[in-house]
């Protein structure tokens, strides 16, 4: 097997050549993997869950866990073979000469450490600390290399004092502490908003650009394509394409690539399917029993949704009042999509749960059909929640852990009073494209996207006008969320009901949507048309926010819907 | 989960009971042969004993640890086996007893506070908080000397010191299922209130009670032998364990035999007690548990 680049110059510092990383299973986690990487060059490992790349990073820096069998061809580092080291020659190695930033930062940290002794505790376990004078001026001056504002006090914090942004800069100063040659990250922008994210990202490249090696371990191919100088896709433990990221962004050649790549919603997948045809489909509503949405509100022909200057604050433990929602106000019509997007705190699952009416506003109204809706006392309301239903982000925590697939499906088929209820559960999850014979399954027993598709199915068994999903593809892999973002378009266009899709993504809330509410701390600083929002923002939050947005550099051509 | 050897009848059911036992880990096999035969020693304790446990025999009073007595006997010659043998009941009825008490009173006070709305579970809270910071052991002990020792004094006791802590898990579990994800997706559907305690509410917070019950059994036990210590237990000759000891500890730098083995008695029941409510506590909540993603 070829290794990449080994035609320049300089002498890799590190090459690797067939690795193989097993747990027992009856498949490798690994299998066969080789790369070579010179200073001040990105190599980036793509895949979705389940692909073996963390386990990859991880095996690099000795840290794959006592379970595992790694096998290994030739583990060099710096033309040194670092394949049979015990775990006290790797801790000599790693931090020193391997930075290792690992994802989720918020677990990553320890709580109940200040900041600054996490961040020192690299020179330290090395002897590099000299006095402690002189450690906390390194601290310091780490944290504000990598731009972490207030770096004396936030040195003196712990992890909860800092933001999610902060967080992650923090970690990646303490893999930078040693200055290490090496620098491999797991997954880290993933939970951070994109305007973090892009910061973060910047900090990285500055890492490379200072004659950093670099390898970024990621599902976000956009993420990836911006950074990476070289590329290895990963699938089931194995790399099913390799080569610089031009070649494999811009002219893939393994179906995977392809298929990973036309999952990416953007502004240039409007209108077409995100997942290959072989994915399930909705199956053809064809039930008498239903009445189209469009003709049981008949009769009545302004919007279907109506929200009117909501506002909504919530007491916080400290007893002041923050106001989480800010004169909001949108309509909605009948088939229509309206994305809401925002960073974490800009308020969008909180007008979710004032559309559901699950909280009540404290000022403002919404109005379904032209009927108040919000006003309404609860148990007058009742009779009519079939009429706007709700998907979340995580459908586990939505089902009720003892009750297997039929049942939760039953239970809202029940509630609508539509068709057989035996029979109907049966016919939703056709629709939803989930087997009959998962009916008696329990959710933990489903991957995530079925999970999800049982959640669309109990959310439409009640026939509703209006879907509001919030974050509904958030935790999924991006050809999983194709497939979910699909079946969305196609109950919408089916059934004709109004989806209200909340999501911090911009490309997936650019493929679906026809308007767009731009919001920020409870305000909405912009709406209007999709693309005019995202390709002509006019606020400039919303230029922010659409400039950080990392994007395919090469944008692969799409097949045809 | 318990319906795997029930519904199950004949060889079929054996050989699946039989996988079962299989399938456990071997400390839990142990465990659960204890507690299986403390059971038996409960309903027929005559089955289990080597002598008549109230036949006093003055000459052989206070003897050691020997083949015809092997735990001894007591100042009255009585085989101390058989003693212990025979309180079985008394003291396992005190630990189911007072444990289903305290339930009563826990699930009285954490449903309301649960369900309740903020008033109500305030009011139950600051009682809480009123009866953890005082020495409860004092007021069992007060019930006892007021109500006279027996069985049931012993029960009631016992279940006023160990409801509170009771209350707030329930409590907790209540707030916790009712501010879940599937009891919101369920308003979001048009459930009444009513329909959504039933259906979700109740079963889901219910669920860890049964472990919780398990592992209280052992709990009431010895703490009704801490009563029973301080002489507040069931008035003798009841063999009683706690009784027992209470006995037992005139004579403790002399025949510690008699100190030995009730205590023994009820540190091998607890720790079974617990192994089992453990393992049946993991089995269930590993199935619930959320994956990480």
């Amino acid at each position: 097997m070829s290794t990449l680049a080994v035609d320049r110059d300089e002498a890799p510092l590190i090459r690797l050549a067939g690795l193989r990383v097993s747990f027992g299973g009856p498949a490798d986690a690994v299998c066969d993997v080789s790369f070579a990487l010179q200073p001040g060059r990105a190599l980036a490992i793509v895949g979705e869950s389940g692909s073996g790349k963390s386990v990859t990073a991880r095996t690099l820096v000795g840290l794959t866990g006592g379970r595992a069998r790694v096998g290994v061809d030739r583990y060099e580092y710096r033309g040194r073979d670092v394949s049979a080291l015990h775990d006290r020659e790797w801790r000599r190695l790693r931090g020193k000469e391997i930075g290792f930033v690992t994802q989720d930062a918020l677990v990553s940290l320890d709580q109940l450490r200040p900041v600054g002794k996490e961040v020192g505790e690299g020179p330290r376990l090395h002897g590099e600390a000299g006095s402690r004078a002189q450690l906390r001026a390194r601290v310091v001056s780490l944290l504000r290399d990598v731009g972490v504002p207030e770096p004396e006090l936030k040195a003196r914090q712990l992890p909860h004092e800092l933001s999610g942004g902060q967080r992650q800069r923090a970690l990646i100063a303490a893999a930078l502490a040693l200055d290490p040659a090496l620098l491999i990250a797991d997954e880290p922008t993933t939970a951070l908003d994109v305007t973090i994210q892009a910061q973060v990202l910047e900090l990285l490249e500055a890492t490379r650009e200072r004659g950093k090696a670099l390898i970024i371990i990621s599902h976000d191919l956009a993420v990836v394509s911006r950074m990476a100088d070289d590329v290895l896709v990963m699938r089931y433990g194995e790399v099913v394409e390799r080569g610089p990221a031009d070649a494999v962004f811009g002219d893939p050649q393994h179906a995977y690539t392809r298929k990973l790549l036309d999952a990416v919603p953007s502004a240039h997948s409007r209108g077409a399917r995100l997942s290959p045809s072989s994915a399930p489909r909705l199956a053809t509503a064809s039930s008498d029993d239903r009445t189209h949405v469009a003709e049981r509100v008949g009769g009545f022909d302004g919007p279907l949704l109506r929200a009117t200057g909501l506002f909504k604050s919530f007491r916080g433990p400290d007893r002041v009042s923050r106001t989480v929602v800010q004169d909001v106000s949108f309509e909605l019509g009948v088939g229509e999509t309206l994305g809401i997007v925002g960073e974490s705190g800009s308020g969008k699952s909180t007008t979710a749960r004032l559309v559901l009416a699950l909280e009540r506003p404290d000022a403002g109204t919404v109005e379904l059909a032209g009927k108040p809706w919000s006003q309404l006392a609860e148990r007058e309301r009742r009779s009519r929640r079939q009429d706007v239903s709700v998907i979340y982000q995580d459908p586990l925590s939505s089902f009720d852990p003892r009750w297997p697939i039929e049942r939760i499906v039953r239970d809202s088929v029940d509630k609508s009073h539509i068709g057989d209820g035996r029979a109907r559960v049966g016919e939703l999850l056709d629709l939803v494209g989930l087997e009959r014979s998962l009916r008696h399954r329990r959710p933990l027993e489903l991957s995530g996207g079925q999970r999800q598709r049982v959640a669309i199915a109990r959310a439409i068994a009640v026939d509703p006008a209006v879907l509001v999903c919030d974050e509904p593809v958030s935790a999924l892999d991006v050809s999983i969320q194709a497939q979910v973002l699909d079946l969305l378009a196609d109950l919408r266009d089916e059934l004709g009901v109004s989806l209200l899709f909340i999501s911090h993504d911009l490309g997936v809330v650019h493929h679906l949507s026809d308007r767009v509410l731009v919001m920020k701390d409870g305000i909405v600083v912009e709406q209007g048309l999709a693309d005019d929002v995202f390709l002509r923002p006019q606020h400039p939050y919303t230029q922010h926010l659409v400039a950080a947005v990392p994007r395919l550099e090469v944008e692969a051509p799409r097949v045809a819907a | 989960m318990s319906t795997i050897a029930i519904d199950a009848p004949g060889a079929a059911g054996a050989a699946r009971i039989g996988a079962l036992l299989r399938s456990l880990p071997v400390g839990v096999r142990i465990a659960g042969a204890i507690v299986a035969l403390y059971l038996l020693a409960a309903v027929l304790p005559g089955l289990l004993q080597p002598h008549d446990p109230f036949a006093t025999d003055l000459d052989a009073a206070l003897q050691g640890p020997s083949v015809a007595h092997p735990f001894g006997t007591d100042q009255s010659g009585r085989d101390v086996l058989s003693r212990v043998i025979e309180g079985t009941r008394q003291s396992l009825a005190i630990g189911v007893g007072a444990t289903a008490l305290s339930f009563v009173f826990a699930l009285a006070l954490g449903i309301a506070a649960g369900l309740g709305g903020k008033l109500v579970d305030g009011a139950i809270n600051r009682f809480l908080e009123v009866l953890f910071a005082f020495p409860i052991l004092f007021v069992a002990l007060l019930f006892v000397a007021v109500f006279g020792q027996s069985v049931t004094t012993q029960i009631i006791a016992v279940a006023i010191g160990t409801a509170p802590g009771y209350a707030r898990i329930i409590r907790g579990q209540f707030l916790t299922v009712k501010g879940s994800a599937y009891v919101e997706a369920a308003r979001a559907v048009g459930h009444s209130y009513g329909k959504i305690v039933r259906q979700h509410v109740f079963p889901n917070a219910m669920r860890p009670l049964v472990v919780m019950f398990t592992l209280g059994v052992g709990q009431a036990i010895v703490w009704a032998s801490g009563l029973a210590f301080l002489g507040l237990g069931v008035a003798p000759p009841s063999p009683e364990w706690g009784a027992l000891l209470d006995a037992g500890r005139a004579y403790v730098t002399s025949a510690w035999w008699l100190e030995l083995t009730p205590g023994l008695a009820i540190v091998v029941f607890a720790l079974s007690v617990t192994i089992v409510g453990r393992h049946v506590q993991e089995r269930l909540e590993g199935k619930v548990k959320v994956q990480p993603l």
